[in-house]
């Protein structure tokens, strides 16, 4: 069965793939949007809603941080409710003397970038975050870091793309791709054939396994993260707070267990605690270590957390890219595909600046920042087997 | 206990008891865990007066005789130094380790505190399962209660939670707890059933396979005329009134899909209690976290998938009661018994003795449970007529409106889709007591089912237990 062709399908409904579709149909595209299961099921719905400056170190992936920033509280200002969006501002906290000198040179640099951050003494912290560990020596306050509820996104930027005549499948998955020689003009699934002028591959942490159906290398991997959530209380957290320490882990490409807390509260008064990075697959194996370690870290920075209740927990598998930057535009390796994914622990953020650049560039125009950092080609084709990996 | 354990159970109710007695019989390792103070579970719960030397024995039980049997065998057994029992105990979490031993995570109850890890061979659960409930307009006002929390009550603190009592619901157990109130002094107002129990004529011949239910049942029907109780059938609670506290219900007639027909209500006055039971979910929680396969029962209920010896899906994991689907008290016993033979028998190696009488008295109850369940459907049309403002997540104050809005406006046609987009489900209770009717909100009824049951905690843990976490063994 082959159903009316669209000039854009979309592959994957997680959060980057509703914002393509919402910014395709503001171009005036027709868009489908499969997903071989609920919309946003996959990695959107197994994360934390931070849209976050302060992690960022100079480079596109700032630039894409802050372009996405703006839209937040732009031209999407008039949705800020639908999905909750909060400007809470984030508190990088040193505990020690030598994170303190990391953390300075950091800020140093971001300002430098034009990222809007006061270092702030063990005093005015307290003043900020009552609660907060006595033992902290300095913090940097970033007012821009905001929040999102990332289901609520994707529900509703999904609902504003139908609103405008797009479609959307769910429990549609791609096993497969329509070719015509060379160019790839659809898609095989399980509902059947979808041609479409465009396919854009939003598959998160499944991209490499979704491009390997097209034929090109795109080294996307899982990297799992865990977050526990506490029981509702009064609030006593009042910004994003995290550990210096929280940074570092970020940058590294080590496939080791690491964890640094990351502590927010939403607006269900349950505290969101978070997070750890490892590589093990798509494994649901549970870690006790890596839930033994963010309680660990978590009451360390914030002691009254000891006797607050963890009712459950989660984890989700960052799309991770090993540049750390995602993929996003055309592929030079195979005519008709494109790609937006890769965004590891950022793609909330950043979905609705990935969705706006990838839809000017669809429809033809000169999207507003350059896309040749993300070029999904950069990668390479795959290393040859037993070579370095 | 320092080594790694032969067989653990899990719940002191009917079935585990049974099966930490039968396992005691082959093994020397065993351990029972249960979070009650006492042994009995739900069906033997009682207060510790009850268990000292010579009590007579309460007067609500029945099988009484049988706890005391069993109980009996389970002190000779850990005098003989073959048994160990840990009361107050939550099994938060069940991993499967890769070597193949069970890994319990437990944690003292209710508190949550000092987590410590302990390693099984086989484990035998029998969690057990607690009372279906759907909402009702005012089913939040103080005074509405589950129907097994009154008899609960009445079971533990010997007195009726209010002075007159509404049942309602659906299911042989509205009696049982009608039963308890009468017993303990208090008065019962009426019961509603939602069915017409017609259900049961064709299928009567199931009833007279098991002869303690039947007197069970005719011991209540007894009391029940004696206090003139209106037994009113195919009838619902449609809106319960109340300011502070409920003080009167409005009934009303209930159409072929237990949905209130508008136009028939009619108000109970004077009403401090109203208890609301749709039957019971089995505690599925450790079952989907240990990875077992599981069914759609024909109550609606998720169970555990088990063959002839009580065996899941997972070597070395057996379950009993009902979480393999509810069949009530006996014929959880029956299973557990089968299910502790087999446990013990796959450890030391020798094959379990298979007891025909087991067996026969298993699928007896088997078959009375599934007339039963036929006989009392939870109703599907339950949503039909309800108010659009009624909540239906109670713990994040979700109502009707907004989950049929998030479903239409924004697709959500899922429990978990609902849950992210509205928060139904997760607050405190983790979605136990909307289980029920989120499931009803879901296109595909097996993954609706496992998606509510599923919980990476079956108590809730501080950060400071899990701070201090140490893996090994206690
Ligand atoms: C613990 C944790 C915390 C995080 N915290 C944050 C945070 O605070 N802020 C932030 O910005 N980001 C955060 N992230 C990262 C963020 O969740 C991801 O970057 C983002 O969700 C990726 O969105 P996506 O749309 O690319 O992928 P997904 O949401 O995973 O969507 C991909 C979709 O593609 C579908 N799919 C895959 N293959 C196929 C196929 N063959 N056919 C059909 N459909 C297919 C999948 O079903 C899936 O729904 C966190 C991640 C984790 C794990
Ligand atoms: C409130 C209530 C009242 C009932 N009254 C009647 C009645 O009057 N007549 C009748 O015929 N049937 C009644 N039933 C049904 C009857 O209780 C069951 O058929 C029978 O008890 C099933 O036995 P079981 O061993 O499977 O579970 P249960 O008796 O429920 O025992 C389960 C035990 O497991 C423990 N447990 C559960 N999870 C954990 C965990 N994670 N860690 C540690 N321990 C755990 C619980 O504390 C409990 O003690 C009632 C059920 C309920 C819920």
């Amino acid at each position: 069965m082959t159903a009316r062709g669209t000039d854009v399908l979309v592959i994957g409904a997680g959060a980057v793939g509703a914002a393509v579709a919402h910014y395709c149909t503001l171009q005036g595209l027709s868009v489908r949007v499969v997903d071989r299961g609920a919309p946003g099921g996959g990695t959107s719905s197994r994360c934390e809603g931070n849209i976050l400056v302060s992690d960022k170190e100079r480079g596109p992936e700032l630039d894409l941080a802050n372009y996405s920033l703006a839209l937040w509280h732009g031209e999407l200002a008039e949705h800020a409710e639908s999905w909750e969006l909060e400007r809470k501002g984030g508190i990088i906290v040193a505990s020690r003397e030598t994170s303190l000198v990391s953390l300075r040179r950091a800020l140093t640099a971001q300002r430098e970038h034009g990222i809007e951050v006061q270092e702030i003494d063990a005093e005015a912290l307290l003043a900020l975050e009552p609660h907060v560990s006595p033992g902290a020596v300095g913090a940097a306050f970033y007012p821009d870091d905001s929040q999102v509820m990332p289901m609520q996104v994707v529900a509703h930027l999904l609902a504003l793309a139908r609103g405008r005549g797009a479609e959307v499948l769910p429990y549609c998955e791609v096993t497969g791709l329509m070719r015509e020689g060379e160019r790839i003009i659809g898609a095989r699934t399980t509902r059947g054939d979808l041609p479409a002028g465009a396919v854009v591959d939003a598959a998160g942490p499944w991209a490499a396994r979704f491009s390997a159906l097209a034929g090109v290398h795109l080294p996307i991997a899982p990297r799992r993260g865990y977050v526990m959530v506490t029981e509702p209380l009064p609030p006593r957290v009042f910004h994003k707070v995290y550990a210096a320490e929280y940074i570092d882990d970020v940058g590294t490409s080590d496939t080791s267990l690491q964890s640094s807390p990351v502590v927010e509260s939403t607006p269900a008064g349950s505290i969101l605690i978070g997070s750890s990075r490892e590589q093990v697959g798509f494994s649901d194996a549970i870690s006790r270590e890596a839930l033994q370690r963010i309680a660990a870290n978590a009451t360390a920075l914030f002691p009254f957390l000891r006797d607050v209740h963890v009712l459950r927990h989660y984890h989700g598998f960052r799309p991770y890219s090993p540049d750390h930057l995602p993929a996003i535009g055309a592929d030079a390796r195979a005519t008709g595909l494109w790609h937006a994914t890769g965004h590891e622990g950022a793609g909330i953020g950043m979905s609705v600046g990935t969705g706006k650049l990838l839809a000017q560039a669809l429809a033809g125009h000169r999207p507003d920042l350059d896309l040749d950092p993300f070029d999904p080609a950069r990668f390479g084709d795959a290393a040859p087997a037993g070579g370095p990996r | 206990m320092s080594e790694i354990a032969a067989v653990v159970v899990i719940g002191a109710g009917p079935a585990g008891l049974a099966a930490a007695a039968e396992a005691a019989r082959g093994s020397d390792r065993v351990l029972l865990v249960d979070a009650g103070p006492r042994l009995g579970g739900q069906f033997w719960r009682h207060g510790a007066k009850d268990d000292l030397p010579q009590a007579p024995a309460p007067r609500w039980h029945h099988g009484w005789d049988t706890y005391l049997e069993l109980r009996t065998d389970l002190e000779r057994a850990e005098a003989a130094g073959r048994l160990e029992h840990l009361a107050s105990t939550h099994v938060a979490a069940l991993d499967v380790r890769e070597d193949g031993l069970l890994a319990l995570h437990l944690a003292l109850s209710p508190t949550g505190e000092q987590l410590t890890t302990l390693l099984a061979e086989t484990v035998v659960l029998c969690p057990g399962a607690y009372d279906r409930q759907l909402p009702v307009a005012g089913w939040t006002l103080p005074g509405v209660m589950a129907a097994g929390g009154v008899q609960a009550f009445v079971k533990v603190q010997e007195q009726v939670p209010g002075r007159r009592v509404l049942l309602a619901g659906t299911g042989p157990f509205l009696l049982a707890a009608a039963a308890s109130v009468l017993q303990a002094g208090g008065e019962v107002a009426a019961i509603c059933e939602s069915g017409d129990l017609t259900g049961w004529v064709p299928r009567g011949a199931s009833a007279a396979l098991v002869p303690g239910k039947g007197r069970e049942g005719a011991q209540y029907a007894a009391l029940l005329v004696r206090h003139r109780v209106p037994y009113l059938r195919r009838r619902v609670v449609s809106r319960i009134h109340g300011t502070d506290r409920v003080e009167s219900v409005e009934i009303s007639r209930a159409d072929d899909r237990g949905a209130q027909v508008p136009g028939t209500a009619q108000v109970l006055e004077d009403i401090d209690v109203v208890g609301l039971g749709w039957g019971f979910v089995p505690q599925a929680e450790l079952l989907l976290q240990a990875g077992a396969a599981s069914r759609l029962d024909v109550d609606g209920s998720l169970v555990g998938v088990v063959d002839g010896e009580q065996a899941s899906s997972v070597p070395g994991l057996f379950l009993a009661g009902e979480i393999t689907g509810v069949t009530g008290a006996s014929g959880a016993v029956a299973e557990g018994r089968i299910a502790g033979r087999a446990a013990a028998g796959r450890v030391s190696g020798r094959a379990a003795e298979s007891s025909r009488k087991d067996a026969s008295a298993r699928s007896r109850h088997r078959l009375f449970a599934s007339a039963m369940h036929r006989a009392h459907p939870a109703p599907a049309g339950w949503a039909d007529s309800l108010d659009e403002g009624t909540v239906v997540c109670r713990c994040e104050e979700v109502t009707l409106a907004e989950i049929t809005a998030a479903r239409d406006e924004l697709g959500a046609r899922d429990p978990r889709s609902l849950k992210g987009v509205t928060r139904a489900g997760m607050g405190m209770c983790q979605g136990r007591i909307c289980a029920a009717a989120m499931t009803c909100f879901g296109t595909d009824p097996l993954e609706a089912a496992r998606t509510t049951a599923k919980r990476p905690f079956a108590l809730p843990l501080t950060l400071g237990t899990l701070a201090s976490a140490e893996e090994g063994t206690e």
